[in-house]
């Protein structure tokens, strides 16, 4: 390997950068071709309904209109799904949430196309929903259940027994670029999709039966992507818009607005968790019980996996050696919930982390002292019997304990230096609620312990192709995968990743497209591991063609699969089994300013460390940490759909908050490189683990602040508030 | 109705169906200028935000019908050292709020020079990035303000480079196999 | 709903013209800065077949200094009531600096916010608090509201058909002035409930408004009732500010809703409240031993 400029290790320009900065780069609402259609969706307004019937008639006939499309129109499997094909494509005779697709309309405009969704009749027969988890679970209305079971909780004695309930609110992913897409009528009868995807190849195997159209026939093609964060996972316009091309012959775009994309997409799973922490008088953990209810609304998506994270990760990167853990996924008529950032993780991770607060504090112990004495070491065990492979043979702990990757990390957490003590913005910002008056500083810490890689036995993958040509007299190199560049600068590291093995300085990204084989998802952190390792395999292989041939004869090509070591199931009864492929370890501290007449929350620092195993693109990391802290103190302070009955409350940015500018302090961070030899270059997943350490970093600063138990996120005012006199 | 403006210098005349259509949508589906992005049509996000006679409005708050005669400036205006500041500073991740972002800042940078933290940071709460965490839009638009006279931003030595405080890669040494070339 | 066959887009110059074509076309709706309108038409709420700019009107476009008062015109936006009135309106310019973002106050004007007549709207608890009188036009003729009487329910108000609103004029501040909103963001949030304050330090008056927590922006009568020790400035105490707090929270009439729990609501006002007056007394007295905090 050699340190070539742009390489590895470095931070290049991004391919994207230029055409992003000037307005020209194709995100997929950016698309358009001559004689295109535009089609919208006509979305249940109930959360349970049966279908009775639809009226098109007087849609069909205004001027303008081209088609309008139901359940009968469906060409094939009227079912999708990334995991089970349990979703309508469009209802046919009932609905399961609000928001399902009903039907599908195309029109000149799309104005018009949304003029004529007003005008389609339908009669529905409302019908009472679902809408408690605990009660769904009751019923036995769940996706799945997965316990994990070690030793015997039940029969240990402790000395402090900590015993909460906990709660989740729903978060948004709320990626900036609309769900788009266009998708063209192919001569041979097929399909063309232009897509902001997350996964190109799982939307085409689920595309075709739908189309009822052979794979080769449909051939998908990536637009760009304005964010992703899990909303992209699933099918939102890609088979609407297919069906509606294919029905006209003709072109057709589809575009949401951002109240539609708030119910066209899932979102993260609420939760509502009991945990009971028991330690001994020196703090370490004798044993832990948690009961995890996760909603996973309508339809299955990813609740499956999303269930698996969150029972393998419920007590986080500590020992203990007594666990009973039930985790549910929920089947109720609310919003479908499935992939973002942070996958399970983030919901346990908010209890865990509050439990290990409420013990250092009931213990007299500082919260980070608590944590290093249970903090998982080179040899640990995880609760599903996982080992922790964290070798360092020359940093073991003193007294000859082993390594342990979290307790340098908290180290060097607690080495940053802490924030100026006078605050530069007050809570409540221009509002000009406080000028000092009740705002008292809070600290507090997080730690998050999340998987890369897809678990559990998946057949996690990825596929590239290098070509090495001479051009010009110069070497250049042209890679090829399927994989999404959602933002994070996935493109920027294969260049990278090419450089520094054919030490070229020109290469060419190939459009990401369903030509060459499944890169899988932009998703669990894994691009960089196994997209990065694929590119890498392939170059490498390009290397070894090319020693001894002169390019001039003509370039040299090699396409690799590329797949990590194989992992297990975890065990349906007790949870146990090598599940996970690799965990990457961050922690966060935070500052607050807290107004606590008021209960409005500034966030004055927050500052990281993160173990990236290897730092591929120092930028573009920080960019990640900042984004993923960011995300995270959303979830702390103010992110939530609201639902009342199944019905969304807020679907729009006016009372769906994310941060501004001016609720994202500055960063302090430290890039940590423990380098873990079964990755390519050792490098460790870095997308999602800041999401989970940061929203309890600043709710236990909160609580540092107020004293206020605070169990439930995001934490709105009032429950700062509540019982406090004026 | 026929609407005519300039838009980025062009004189531009557009073909308006109804009396609500927003400048945003004009400028996308029918002027096909699609620099300037749509996010949320509340006003909430920012992406759409364009100069209308110099001052930043949300485009898709505008009616097209307002803007006769007008002129509007869109990403496409903004001056390049602010460009160059946001590439090298990693300020775009999807960059879909960057169009918006960048004409708020350059708007701000016209008015105010050498603007503080918080004043850049009240300049663009408007704009909503979900990638990013501001913390690089920020430092991206003291780097434009600092640029040399020859339009080279002043962007901020990193510590991969130059170990500053803010920034830490600390490599932990590896004892046997390492990272080495055999991985898979 | 369908669209429009034919539609108007009026572009009057100036009021006279603009009254004449509102006459002439009852429908059209007006436009200011259309970051409450565009809003609703874009996610067609509503789907007017005529739209009638005032942003074209000269004379709605300025502020003139009337000596005790100070006329804002109906285009004037939220950016220029914070840049350039903050001096002598300066409860109102607290008030336009928390609307929106820059670009909603570049656009937003206090007269489209008043015929929102949204509870939340930021501008209407300091006018109430200052009573300020709206000036409303019509081919008609002109009329002048108090502004207690101008909000009849959430998002009405007592302007007429065929009205538009062509000025509000607001006193000058005699004293301190106070304007606190609260949200859950630090930015860009529309008002869990506000509070605008203004002491008279001459006529010895208190006014007050209070935003998001009733069906209309109120005047809290009873608050501004209170007791304020004038003679002796430094006998002003913890009680007093909080008694006023606690008058405050009564008048309101919140709701729970998305934004926040109604008790909330109170608990915040009272809280607000407490805090403007004591740093309204605070500063009208800067020489006194007042106690603040
Ligand atoms: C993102 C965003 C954030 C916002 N934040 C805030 C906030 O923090 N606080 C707040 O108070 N508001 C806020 N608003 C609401 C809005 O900006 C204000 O209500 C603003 O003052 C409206 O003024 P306008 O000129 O834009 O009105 P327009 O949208 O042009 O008009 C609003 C209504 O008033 C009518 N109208 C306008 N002018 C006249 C006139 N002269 N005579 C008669 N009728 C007239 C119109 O017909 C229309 O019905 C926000 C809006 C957005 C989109
Ligand atoms: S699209 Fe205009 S502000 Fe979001
Ligand atoms: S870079 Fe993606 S929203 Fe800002």
């Amino acid at each position: 390997m050699t340190d070539t400029a742009g390489g590895v290790g470095h931070s290049p320009i991004r391919p994207d950068a230029r055409s992003k900065t000037d307005g020209t780069f194709d995100y997929a609402s950016d698309l358009r071709l001559p004689g295109m259609l535009w089609g919208h969706t006509l979305r249940s307004p109930h959360p349970s309904a049966a279908v009775r019937s639809i009226d098109t008639t007087a849609a069909l006939a205004m001027p303008g209109v081209a088609a309008v499309l139901t359940a009968a129109d469906v060409p094939g499997a009227n079912a999708y799904g990334l995991i089970t094909a349990d979703q309508p494509v469009l209802a046919a005779d009932r609905v399961r949430y609000q928001g399902e697709p009903v039907a599908l309309i195309a029109a000149d405009t799309l104005d018009l196309a949304r003029l004529a969704a007003e005008a389609v009749a339908v009669d529905y027969e409302t019908l009472e929903p679902v809408t408690d988890p605990e009660a769904a679970v009751a019923a036995g209305e769940y996706f799945r259940y997965q316990p994990v079971r070690l030793g015997d909780p039940d029969a240990q004695a402790a000395a402090v027994v900590i015993a909460r309930e906990y709660a989740v609110g729903m978060q948004d992913q709320a990626p900036l670029g609309p769900e788009a897409g266009l998708a063209e009528p192919a001569p041979d009868g097929g399909i063309r999709l232009h897509v902001a995807t997350q996964w190109l190849h799982s939307d085409l195997e689920q595309l075709a039966p739908c189309l009822d159209l052979p794979p080769e026939r449909i051939h998908l093609e990536m637009s760009g992507i304005g964010g992703a964060f899990g909303a992209r996972e699933d099918l939102s316009v890609q088979a609407h818009m297919a069906m509606l091309a294919l029905h006209c012959g003709r072109p057709v775009k589809m575009m949401y607005d951002r109240a539609e994309s708030f119910l066209g997409h899932v979102h993260r799973h609420p939760a509502r968790m009991r945990y009971e922490h028991g330690a001994d008088e020196h703090g370490r953990l004798v044993y832990v019980k948690a009961r995890i209810v996760l909603d996973g609304g309508a339809y299955a998506s990813t609740t499956d996996a999303v269930v698996g994270n969150a029972a393998s990760l419920a007590v986080g990167p500590y020992e203990v050696e007594h666990v009973s853990v039930d985790a549910w996924g929920a089947r109720t008529n609310n919003p479908p919930c499935g992939a973002m950032r942070g996958f399970g993780g983030v919901q346990t991770c908010f209890a865990y982390e509050s439990q290990m607060d409420a013990l250092a504090d009931a213990l007299g112990l500082h919260p980070l002292e608590l944590r290093r004495r249970n903090a998982v070491a080179q040899g640990s065990k995880l609760i599903t019997g996982q080992t922790v492979d964290a070798r360092d043979p020359r940093r073991d702990r003193p007294g000859g304990a082993p390594f342990s990757p979290l307790a340098d990390l908290l180290d060097r957490l607690d080495a940053l230096p802490a924030p100026a003590p006078a605050p530069t913005a007050r809570p409540g910002g221009s509002g000009d609620t406080t000028r000092g008056e009740g705002v008292r500083r809070g600290t507090g810490y997080g730690v998050g312990l999340k998987n890369v890689c897809y678990s559990e036995g998946f057949d996690d993958h990825s596929t590239a192709s290098v070509e090495l040509r001479l051009e010009d007299g110069e070497r250049v190199a042209r890679v090829h995968t399927a994989a999404a560049e959602v933002g994070q600068g996935h493109w920027t590291l294969q260049a990278q990743i090419v450089r520094t093995e054919l030490d070229v300085d020109r290469v060419e990204l190939a459009p990401n497209d369903t030509r060459i084989g499944s890169a899988g998802s932009s998703s669990a952190s894994r691009q960089s591991y196994m997209t990065g390792g694929a590119v890498r395999a392939a170059a490498v292989a390009v290397r070894a063609l090319a020693a001894g041939r002169d390019l001039a004869d003509g370039p040299v090509e090699a396409t690799r699969v590329f797949r990590h070591r194989a992992t297990k199931p975890m065990d349906p009864v007790t949870g146990q089994g090598d599940s996970h492929v690799q965990l990457a370890l961050c922690v966060h501290r935070a500052t607050v300013d807290v107004d606590v007449e008021l209960g409005l929350v500034k966030v004055v620092e927050l500052a990281c460390v993160q173990d990236v195993g290897k730092a591929m693109n120092p930028l573009a990391l920080e960019g990640q940490i900042h984004g993923g802290t960011a995300q995270g103190l959303g979830l702390a302070l103010m992110e939530a759909l609201l639902t009342d009955g199944g019905r969304v409350q807020n679907a729009s940015f006016t009372d769906y908050l994310i941060p501004t500018a001016l609720d994202m302090p500055p960063m302090r961070i430290e890039l940590v490189e423990n380098a873990d030899p079964d990755a390519p270059y050792g490098l460790r997943g870095a997308g999602e683990p800041p999401t989970l350490s940061s929203t309890p970093a600043i709710v236990a600063a909160v609580r540092d602040a107020t004293g206020l138990p605070l169990t439930r996120v995001p934490i709105r005012p009032e429950h700062l508030t509540t019982g406090r006199l004026p | 109705m026929r609407v005519t403006m300039r838009v980025d210098g062009d004189e531009v005349a557009a073909d308006i169906d109804r009396p609500g259509e927003s400048l945003l949508s004009t400028l996308r589906d029918r002027l096909g200028r699609t620099g300037t992005k749509n996010a949320c049509e509340q006003g909430e996000c920012g992406s759409c935000t364009v100069l209308l006679d110099g001052a930043p409005v949300c485009a898709c708050l505008v009616a097209t019908a307002q803007c006769q005669g007008r002129e509007v400036r869109t990403v496409a205006s903004v001056p390049t050292v602010l460009r160059d500041a946001f590439v090298a500073c990693g300020a775009v991740q999807c960059g879909f709020c960057t169009p918006g972002l960048l004409v708020s800042a350059a708007d701000l940078l016209g008015r105010e020079p050498d603007p503080g933290e918080e004043a850049i940071r009240e300049a663009i709460a408007g704009n909503l990035c979900r990638c990013t965490g501001y913390e690089k839009v920020v430092e991206a638009v003291r780097a434009a303000a600092e640029a040399t006279a020859d339009g080279v931003p002043r962007v901020p030595a990193r510590s991969h480079l130059h170990h500053n405080q803010w920034i830490n890669v600390v490599t932990i040494p590896q004892g046997g196999t390492g990272n080495g070339e055999d991985t898979p | 709903m369908t669209p429009p066959a034919g539609f108007d887009f009026h572009r009057p110059a100036d009021l006279a013209e603009a009254l004449r074509l509102l006459a002439a076309d009852p429908e059209a709706v007006p436009i200011a800065g259309g970051t409450d309108l565009m809003v609703a038409l874009n996610y067609r709420r509503a789907r007017p077949r005529a739209l009638l700019d005032l942003t074209g009107v000269a004379d709605l476009r300025e502020w003139t200094d009337e000596g005790a008062a100070v006329r804002i015109g109906a285009g004037v936006t939220y950016a220029r009531v914070a840049a350039e009135l903050g001096g002598v309106l300066p409860g109102l310019a607290a008030a336009a600096r928390t609307v929106g973002s820059p670009q909603i106050r570049n656009r937003a004007t206090l007269a489209g916010n008043l015929a929102t007549a949204s509870p939340a709207g930021d501008g209407h608890p300091p006018l109430l608090a200052t009573g300020a009188t709206v000036t409303a036009a019509s081919a008609a003729g002109e009329r002048l509201m108090p502004i207690g009487d101008f909000f009849t329910g959430p998002k009405r108000s007592a302007l007429r058909p065929g009205e538009l609103i062509t000025a509000v004029t607001v006193p000058k501040a005699a004293g301190p002035q106070q304007f606190l909103k609260v949200g859950t963001r630090n930015a860009m949030v529309i008002a869990v409930c506000s509070f605008a304050l203004a002491l008279d330090t001459g006529r010895r008056v208190l006014g007050t408004g209070i935003g998001s927590a009733g069906p209309v922006p109120l005047r809290a009568g009873e608050a501004e009732a209170v007791d304020l020790p004038w003679e002796a400035p430094d006998r002003f105490g913890e009680g007093l500010a909080v008694e006023f707090g606690r008058l405050v929270a009564a008048a309101a009439r919140p709701i729970d809703d998305v934004r926040a729990t109604a008790d909330y609501r109170r608990h915040a006002l009272a809280v607000c409240a407490a805090r403007a007056l004591r740093r309204a007394w605070a500063e009208a007295h800067p020489e006194g031993s007042v106690r603040c905090g």
